[in-house]
């Protein structure tokens, strides 16, 4: 677990995917009136993009290491 | 109606509760079988980030910023992806040198020092001691809501009792954070009990604000469509989610982002539970996406409750921020209410405990120690034991730092410096980034650096964003803001320099961010690192590379008494304590007892790491200096050596060790080589010996039996007497092979035996009795001399018969004299039967004596030339009696006879006496 | 070589080996005296020295080989043969009693036709020592 694992590296990947998404300029994609099932687009945007990282910390750090 | 004793009661029964939990907790933890000792747990005691002003205040900030209150949640989740860097660094780092606070973290890492650490406690104790008021308000305000009930709509007038009531919860919380945060010093500082209450509360917050959250969204609503549907149609309520108060400025939700991902791993509280509470840093890994999971479950409704809030009561009747109490309370839910109230006290009270544990261990170890300490006249130095003296310290901190929060909040009360510390408090931890993040991965950093670094940013702070939260509360001339410090426009302190546009905390964290990061950097790099930063900063930075931290990379040279050290010791964690840790550490060094530890660097090291456990690193180094002579180096030395060469050290004193462990390892396989050939000459020899008495009797037999078939015509009675020494050998042979198996049964372990009480009179008189036809033959005189009273042996009796026998005609063997005698002892001794056999004949030499015993050694001449036997009685007797716990021996000189002697022990309850 | 039948020393501390050499010897026509150790036999070859020695290796007092080497060293025993009887076949120990001199060895348990074969090619008329394979 120490040094540039193959772990740590996705991780760091996943933390600069998450600054992407959760920050401007992406974010104002969503900011618009347009609804999903009456929801907000931004705050079920944001929602499933935070869903999307806990799952994929949850893939990396729960699979098997090379 | 709810009474208020109902609600007083409710409070108090569920703190009891929390005092049952660490209880248990603490016993398991002694009993060593912690309860906390897993990634679950682990978790759910990081989530003590969420406090009431995530419960209460993230509602409240919905309904004025729609979406604008998910960064403080969305940076943890970021900061966890990197937690496999950076916090497990941390983790790796306080546990090799026993780090027990941040303070004392940052203070380690640049040369041990107490103004640095000072620095941060006092930046610690202003920024979260408001933190813990604000704490204290909220369970005051859930107190004055709940008194309502079921009017949730109702003038916000404070009752005076329940202020009190606060400041009893409040002293309630320090007696738990003192019994269950000091019970003892401990070098780690962990706290099992306190840790399995945390996350208990975080699982009372989490599933009370998931029942509130689902009540009003499918209870109250239909579901989160029809939630967010209406509220479009109110079209205040629409512009809050469509232009999502972030979405209108992108530079707070990001600088809230960068705030609240430092805050996860820099809060004093998170510092706590992450690093200095963790129990294995495995745990570590799940926690990386569990506890970001944690965030998302306790948000995903807080913007159903925050619109629900805003739709169901009237336009500023309600308290946003009370939402999740007096939603429920309007709908009647009595039960829904209080466990939302009971959700609100228990992100509360989380917090406030973990937090002040973490200040008072800080104002402790990294403030009131070093000056005591350096106060010559208390002779603090002198005194044998300060470990009362410290737990006096440390259980004060802990009651000053909640006194404190209390006043703070008595006094504050409604005022905006208290409603806003939230971030303010975000924003002063975030000043410990640059010092702590540089500190991990840059060697460079010095101690000025970080001094200068933390100053800057803190002044900034200071002056930028705390004292302008006083000037709003009306504590400062409210000029202050409007017109700058003395009339200059360009120090407006929310106008820095006439930079406007940004609010308060992305103002604040800008510029102080510029002035830490400048300062720290730029000072860093004023002048080389001396030798004790240099040393520290490779430690730190390279931590997973010694691979055995505090294995002796420290580089150091002097003297000291292991005696002086354990004195030391013992002054701050108790002599006990101190005696149990130096076994300790001679365990670890493979050291038989303290007795043989020697004054070391890695013993100097390992008493300094205890210590800092229990005063902070800086002081622990002064306190071990002071026993420890150190001889100084000069610095041109120092700077060659740990320059070019401390890695190069270290590594050498672990080539070095591995060398001698190696060493070591080739003088054990040598001498089990040594044992192995040894053995295997010895079977050679037995093998060689066996293969020669085998063929003696089989060189008889064959000649015989070839000279019978050649002569027929041979007399009867050579005939007869060739065919008997024929039969004689065989029965030679057949004794032999049935004793060499014999053997080889009894020393491999597999002989059958069938112990028994034996009387060993009888054993010897048949004996006697089978051997008396010999003697009668070589007319010698056997006597026994048996007492009529015996105890009973436990034995097998055909093995024991066996022996009497063997001895008995070995005895026979060396009788040489016409008047030869033998005779048959026993005595009874206090634990043992002992049997003497006594010949009077031609004795054994001394040489022979060390031998006889063994496989095939027989006297070399005996009268009748060659010895009788196999060679082998002796050795089989002697398995004989080891295998029952006697001993077999024998006395002689030669001329004089031989005495064979040899014990049975006797069981232990010998009552049973045999009556003869 | 004389008419007189050739004088035979069997040293051997086993009894009943001895007989049996006593008796498969004596039967020959062979002059035979025994000795049941070292000591006794050295005693034995320097009063009369025999044509052949039988001579048994794992001996009390003085064991087979010293014995072998004190005759070879004594001139006077020069015409006497030598041959080891031995329990312990190892080809070291047959290669040391034939440095130290011995004539030939013999394996127990030797079969009576090969010992008598041996000792008749030892006592043969030219007195040529003769190593048996």
């Amino acid at each position: 677990m120490i040094g540039p694992t193959l772990k740590g590296q996705r991780l760091v990947a996943l933390f600069l995917l998450g600054c992407l998404l959760f920050n401007f300029p992406l974010l104002a994609l969503f900011t618009g009136n347009s609804r999903l099932w009456g929801i907000p687009l931004i705050y079920c945007y944001i929602f499933a993009a935070w869903m999307v990282i806990i799952a994929l910390m949850a893939l990396i750090i729960e699979g098997r290491d090379q | 109606m709810l009474s208020g004793a109902l609600i007083v009661v409710l409070s108090f029964a569920y703190v009891g509760m929390l005092f049952a939990i660490a209880y248990y907790g603490d016993k398991r933890a002694d009993a060593g079988r912690s309860i906390i000792a897993n990634p679950y747990i682990y978790t759910l005691s990081l989530a003590v980030y969420c406090t009431s002003w995530t419960f209460y205040g993230s509602v409240g900030r919905a309904a004025t910023s729609g979406i604008g209150f998910l960064p403080i949640y969305l940076g943890p989740t970021l900061m966890a992806a990197l937690w496999w860097y950076v916090l497990l660094k941390m983790i790796r780092i306080s546990k090799a040198h026993r780090i027990t606070s941040i303070a004392d973290f940052i203070g380690s890492r640049y040369g041990k020092s107490h103004v640095l650490d000072g620095l941060v406690t006092i930046i610690a104790v202003l920024g979260i001691v408001p933190y813990i008021a604000l704490q204290l308000k909220a369970i005051s305000a859930s107190f004055s809501t709940m008194l309502r009930y079921p009017n949730a709509v109702a003038p916000t007038a404070s009752l005076p009792f329940l202020q009190d009531n606060t400041f009893y919860i409040a002293m309630l919380l320090a007696a738990f954070t003192i019994l269950f945060g000091t019970r003892h010093l401990d070098a780690t500082e962990r706290h099992e009990g306190l840790v399995a209450v945390i996350a208990f509360e975080s699982v009372v917050k989490l599933v009370a604000f998931l029942a509130v959250g689902a009540f009003v969204t499918w209870g109250m609503f239909d579901g989160f469509d029809d939630v967010f549907t209406k509220a479009a149609a109110v079209p205040e309520l629409n512009a809050l989610l469509v232009q999502g108060g972030a979405a209108g400025n992108y530079t707070t939700w990001a600088s809230l982002t960068v705030l609240s991902m430092l805050a996860i791993i820099l809060l004093p509280r998170q510092f706590q539970v992450s690093v200095v509470e963790n129990v294995n840093e495995r745990h570590l890994n799940k926690a990386i996406w569990l506890f970001p999971l944690y965030l998302f479950a306790i948000n995903i409704f807080v913007l159903p409750i925050a619109l629900g809030g805003l739709m169901y009561f009237p336009a500023g009747s309600v308290d946003a921020d009370t939402f999740v109490l007096t939603l429920p309370m309007a709908e009647q839910k009595t039960w829904l209410a209080l466990l939302a109230f009971v959700g609100g006290l228990s992100a509360a009270t989380g917090m406030v405990i973990v937090e002040t544990i973490a200040l008072s261990t800080m104002v402790c170890n990294d403030l009131v120690m070093p000056i005591l300490l350096r106060w010559k006249f208390l002779r603090l130095t002198e005194s044998p034991d300060l470990s009362g003296l410290l737990l006096g310290i440390r259980r004060s901190a802990i009651v000053v730092v909640l006194v404190l929060g209390y006043g703070y909040f008595y006094l504050a009360g409604e005022a905006y410096a208290l409603v806003s510390i939230g971030l303010i408090s975000f924003t002063a931890v975030a000043q410990f980034a640059p010092a702590m993040l540089g500190g991990l991965f840059w060697k460079g950093g010095t101690r000025l650096g970080a001094l200068c670094g933390l100053s800057a940013g803190f002044l900034v702070w200071l002056y930028s964003l705390l004292l302008p939260s006083f000037a709003k509360s009306g504590w400062l001339p409210i000029t202050f803001l409007t017109e700058g410090i003395m009339g200059f426009d360009l120090l407006k302190p929310q106008q820095l320099f006439g930079l406007t546009g940004l609010d308060d905390i992305s103002h604040c964290l800008f510029w102080s961010m510029i002035a830490n990061v400048g300062c720290y950097v730029g000072f860093s790099l004023w002048r080389q690192p001396t030798a004790a930063e240099h040393s520290q900063a490779n430690l730190f930075v390279d931590v997973f590379r010694h691979v055995a931290p505090g294995s002796g990379s420290r580089f150091w040279r002097g003297s000291a008494t292991v005696a002086d050290l354990q004195t030391l010791l013992g002054r701050f964690i108790g002599p006990e304590r101190a005696n149990e840790s130096f076994a300790a550490y001679a365990r670890s060094q493979g050291i038989p007892g303290i007795e043989q530890v020697s004054a070391n660097a890695v013993l100097v090291h390992y008493v300094e790491s205890q210590i800092a456990g229990a005063i902070g690193s800086a002081s622990a180094r002064d306190m071990v200096a002071s026993v420890v002579v150190e001889e100084p180096l000069a610095l041109d030395e120092v700077m060659a050596i740990i320059d070019e060469a401390s890695q190069a050290l270290a590594y050498s004193r672990q080539l070095e060790q591995k060398s001698r462990e190696l060493e070591a390892a080739t003088n054990e396989l040598r001498g089990a080589n040594q044992r192995l050939q040894e053995l295997d000459r010895l079977k050679d020899d037995f093998i060689s010996t066996v293969t020669h008495e085998l063929r003696t009797p089989l060189t008889s037999i064959r000649a015989f039996s070839e000279i019978l078939s050649d002569n027929p015509q041979l007399e009867p009675e050579q005939r007869s007497k060739f065919l008997g020494i024929i039969t004689r050998e065989s029965e030679r042979l057949t004794r032999l092979i049935n004793q060499v198996l014999d053997l080889a049964k009894l020393e491999s372990g597999a002989a059958d035996w069938h112990p028994s009480e034996v009387d060993m009179r009888e054993v010897l008189e048949d004996a006697a009795a089978a051997l008396s036809q010999i003697y009668k033959e070589r007319s010698i005189t056997l006597d026994l001399q048996i007492p009529q009273q015996l105890p009973l042996v436990m034995a097998d009796r055909d093995r024991i018969t066996q022996v009497a026998l063997n001895l008995l005609s070995n005895a026979a063997n060396f009788c040489d004299k016409p008047d030869s005698r033998v005779s048959i002892a026993l005595f009874e001794e206090a634990a043992a039967l002992r049997i003497e056999i006594a010949d009077n004949g031609i004795g054994i030499s001394p040489a022979d004596q060390a031998v006889i015993f063994e496989k095939f050694r027989q006297v070399s001449d005996t009268p009748a030339g060659k010895p009788r036997g196999s060679g082998l009685g002796l050795a089989i007797s002697r398995e004989i009696i080891h295998h029952f716990g006697g001993r077999l021996w024998v006395e002689s000189a030669l001329g004089r006879g031989s005495k064979f002697s040899f014990t049975l022990p006797l069981p232990h309850n010998s009552a049973n006496h045999l009556v003869a | 070589m004389s008419a007189a039948p050739s004088r035979v020393l069997i040293v051997e501390d086993e009894e009943s080996i001895l007989l049996s050499l006593e008796f498969l010897l004596g039967k020959e026509g062979y002059a035979v005296t025994t000795a049941r150790d070292g000591a006794a036999a050295l005693r034995e070859v320097q009063a009369r020295p025999p044509d052949l020695v039988l001579l048994d290796v794992m001996l009390p007092l003085i064991d087979g080989f010293e014995l072998c080497r004190l005759i070879r060293e004594n001139p006077a025993l020069r015409g006497t043969r030598i041959m080891l009887v031995t329990a312990r076949g190892r080809e070291t120990e047959i290669a040391r009693g034939l440095a130290l001199g011995a004539d030939a060895y013999l394996t127990k348990p030797f079969s009576t036709r090969d010992l008598m074969d041996k000792v008749r090619g030892l006592l043969s008329g030219n007195g040529a020592p003769q190593s048996a394979g």
